[in-house]
C-alpha cells in the first residue's frame, strides 16, 4: 500500500516538476504577485490530487482542534525540519487514535510517513525534508473510522543545506544503528500520564531522486520502509515512511506504559535489511 | 568556445566588451543600443593583499539578485605563467566581472579555477570561465555539485531570478584527494582537502611564497559561521589549520584578509559554544525544534546575520551530536 502511493507520487512528481519549472520560467516574466497567487492555486490543486489518491477518495472532516500539526514557519535547514503531531481529545470523547498521515505537497513524493499507533499515543514528532515552499497537512484517523485534517504552510529556505545526505560515508559504516530514549517524567506523575520515549536509526534514506555523477544514474531509493515498536508484546508504534522522511529516521512520541518490562523495534529497508533492538524499560523518574 | 574563451582572454577592453554584449544579445535575444550600454560590466573591486594577490571582498549579505550573488570572498593569485581563480561567485555575472577584474591587473592566462566548496555563493560564477582553465576541487566536490547543484538551482530561484539562467554545475575535473601542488610559475600553491567540516567539500589554498592560506568557508568573521557538515569534524579541522604557519588568511566571508591564527578564535568560540549547548540540550530532553532555538544564543551581539543561519547551525549540530 504504502509502496503504492510512494510509486504513483513519484510519476505525479515528475509532472509536478515540469509544472514548476515552467511556473519559474514564467515567473522571469511576471510580477511576482501573478505569480504567487499561480502558485497557491497550484498547491490547492497538488492536494486535492493527492488526498484523492491517498485516502481512496474518503472525505476529509476538519481536524481543527482535535489535531494540530507543528512545524516551523521557514524550514531552517531544509534536510531537517521538526514537526510535531498531536491529538487533543476532549475529556470525556472516548475516541483514539488509529493512524497519522503526514502529506508534504510540493515535496516529490508527497505521502512522507504513514504512523499507525497503539493504545495511549497522541504525540508523535519527527523530521523531514522539505523542498520547496509547500504546504503540509496531517490526516488523523480516529477510532471513529473518521478522517480528520489540519494544514500549516512551511517556507523552504533558500540556503545550503539540501535536504539529502551530507556525509555518505559515515552513513554506510554505521547503517543500522538503532538507539532508543526514554524521557524522566519532568514531575512526579500518576502511571496514567503518558511518557515520552525516542526513537532514532542511522539511515541514509536516500531519496532516489539523486544522480551519481559518474553513471549518471539515479541513486536508487534506499529508505527505512518501515519501523515497528513493541510495548511488551503490545505494538505501540509502526511507521510506513516514504523519502520525506530525514536521514537518520528519528521519532519521539508519547505512550501509556503498560506494565511491560521491554521495549522491542524492528526496521526494514527498501533492499531487505531488517534491523532490531531491544531495551529494558525505565522506572517512572 | 576555446576561441571565444581566448578572445575574452586577450583582453582589449572593446573586444572583450563586445564579446559579452554579443553573448547577452545572443541569451535575451533582445538588440536595443540601450540594453547594450545597461550591459556593460563593472569590474569587481579587488583588494591587493601581497604581491600578486588580491581579493574581492563579499557582501556580508544573503544571495539576491541586488547584490548579484556577490556575498563570498574571492580571490586570484599570479605566477609567471598564469593566474589562479579561488571561487567564481554567486552567479555568472559575478563571475565575469571578476574576470574582467583581472584582466585589469595582469594579462596571464587562467590557468586555474578552485573551488573551496561546493556552496553557490562559491562556485555559480564557474561557466564565466571554462576552457581552457582547470577547475579544481576538494574529491567530494563532483558528487556534491551534481547532487545539490539541480536543487540549489531551484531554491535560489525566488531569490536570484533571472540571474540563474545563465548559471550551469562545472564541476573540478581535477581533484584533491588529501594534498595537490600547483605550480603557476615560481609559485607554488599547496592545496588541501579536509574531513567534513563547514561542508563535505572543503579545500584550502596555501601560496607558499607569501604565506597567505585562503581558508574558503572553513573561515568565517564577521558573518556567523554556517554549519552544512559536521561541528565535530570543524572543530577538529580548526585544530589542524591553526598549524599551518600562515601569515594571514583570506576568510570565505568577512574582510579580506586577517591575522592568522587569531582569525580563528571568534568561530571557534561560537562552535565550541553550540557544541556545549546541544550536549547540554540532547542530555536534558529537550526536542529539537525548542533545543535550536535556545543552543548558542548567547552568542547572537558576535555576529551578522546571526538570526538567519543560527537556528539552522543549532538543528544540523544538534543532529550529528545526539548521536554521540
Amino acid at each position: 500500500m504504502t509502496r503504492h502511493v510512494g510509486k504513483e507520487s513519484r510519476i505525479r512528481l515528475m509532472i509536478a516538476m515540469c509544472a514548476r519549472a515552467a511556473t519559474v520560467a514564467a515567473f522571469a516574466v511576471t510580477m511576482s504577485s501573478i505569480a504567487a497567487s499561480s502558485l497557491a492555486a497550484e498547491a490547492n490543486d497538488s492536494w486535492r490530487e493527492i488526498a484523492n489518491d491517498a485516502f481512496n477518495g474518503r472525505p476529509l472532516a476538519d481536524g481543527s482542534p482535535l489535531i494540530t500539526l507543528e512545524m516551523p514557519e521557514r524550514a531552517e535547514d531544509a534536510a531537517i525540519v521538526p514537526v510535531t503531531m498531536r491529538t487533543n481529545l476532549p475529556p470525556g470523547d472516548t475516541r483514539t487514535l488509529r493512524s497519522l498521515t503526514l502529506v508534504i505537497d510540493e515535496n516529490p513524493s508527497p505521502v512522507a510517513a504513514t504512523f499507525n499507533v497503539g493504545p495511549g499515543v497522541t504525540m508523535i514528532s519527527t523530521r523531514v525534508r522539505v523542498n520547496s515552499y509547500t504546504k503540509v497537512h496531517l490526516v488523523a484517523e480516529l477510532s471513529d473510522d473518521k478522517l480528520y485534517v489540519v494544514d500549516t504552510y512551511v517556507k523552504a529556505s533558500g540556503g545550503c543545506s539540501a535536504p539529502m545526505a551530507n556525509n555518505a560515508e559515515e552513513a554506510a559504516t554505521k547503517l543500522g544503528q538503532i538507539r532508543f530514549r526514554q524521557f524522566a517524567k519532568t514531575t512526579a506523575a500518576p502511571a496514567s500520564v503518558p511518557r515520552e520515549a525516542q526513537i532514532m536509526i542511522r539511515h541514509p534514506n536516500n531519496s532516489g531522486l539523486q544522480r551519481d555523477q559518474v553513471s549518471l544514474l539515479y541513486i536508487p531509493l534506499y529508505i527505512v520502509r518501515q519501523l515497528r515498536l513493541w510495548q511488551g508484546d503490545q505494538l505501540i508504534l509502526e511507521m510506513d515512511g516514504g523519502i520525506s522522511i530525514s536521514e537518520n529516521p528519528n521519532i519521539r512520541f508519547s505512550y501509556l506504559p503498560n506494565g511491560a518490562s521491554t521495549f522491542r523495534a524492528e526496521a526494514v529497508d527498501t533492499e531487505g535489511h531488517v534491523f532490531r533492538g531491544e531495551w529494558p524499560v525505565e522506572p517512572t523518574m | 568556445m576555446m576561441q571565444q574563451m581566448r578572445a575574452c582572454h586577450a583582453s582589449a577592453p572593446l573586444r572583450s566588451a563586445a564579446v559579452v554584449i554579443l553573448c547577452v544579445g545572443l541569451l535575451l535575444g533582445r538588440t536595443a543600443t540601450l540594453t547594450y550600454s545597461q550591459e556593460v560590466l563593472k569590474s569587481l573591486s579587488l583588494d591587493k593583499v601581497e604581491s600578486g594577490i588580491y581579493v574581492h571582498a563579499g557582501e556580508i549579505a544573503l544571495m539576491s539578485a541586488a547584490n548579484e550573488g556577490a556575498i563570498a570572498n574571492l580571490g586570484l593569485i599570479i605566477g609567471d605563467k598564469g593566474v589562479a581563480v579561488i571561487d567564481t561567485g554567486g552567479s555568472v555575472r559575478e563571475g565575469r566581472r571578476l574576470l574582467q577584474a583581472i584582466r585589469q591587473v595582469t594579462n596571464r592566462p587562467v590557468l586555474y579555477v578552485i573551488n573551496t566548496h561546493g556552496h553557490p555563493d562559491h562556485v555559480f560564477g564557474n561557466a564565466a570561465f571554462l576552457l581552457p582553465a582547470v577547475f579544481v576541487g576538494n574529491r567530494n566536490l563532483p558528487r556534491d555539485m551534481m547532487e545539490r547543484g539541480p536543487y540549489y538551482l531551484n531554491s535560489f530561484r525566488p531569490a536570484m531570478g533571472t540571474l540563474l539562467d545563465e548559471v550551469k554545475i562545472v564541476p573540478p575535473n581535477v581533484t584533491v584527494d588529501s594534498q595537490l601542488q600547483l605550480d603557476l610559475g615560481h609559485r607554488l600553491l599547496t592545496l588541501r582537502a579536509w574531513r567534513v567540516s563547514h561542508s563535505d567539500s572543503d579545500l584550502t589554498v596555501f601560496d607558499e611564497r607569501t604565506g597567505i592560506l585562503f581558508a574558503g568557508d572553513l573561515v568565517f568573521l564577521r558573518h556567523i559561521p554556517v554549519l552544512d557538515g559536521s561541528i565535530r569534524g570543524w572543530l577538529t579541522t580548526i585544530d589542524e589549520l591553526a598549524k599551518i604557519p600562515a601569515k594571514s588568511v583570506v576568510p570565505g566571508h568577512g574582510p579580506p584578509f586577517a591575522p592568522w591564527p587569531a582569525a580563528l578564535d571568534p568561530e571557534r568560540n561560537y562552535l565550541e559554544r553550540l557544541q556545549s549547548d546541544c550536549r547540554d540540550l540532547i542530555k536534558r530532553g529537550v526536542p529539537i525544534a525548542a533545543a535550536s532555538r535556545l543552543a548558542a544564543a548567547s552568542e547572537k551581539s558576535h555576529w551578522e546575520l546571526f538570526g538567519e543561519y543560527n537556528t539552522r547551525n543549532a538543528t544540523a549540530a544538534f543532529s550529528e551530536l545526539e548521536w554521540e
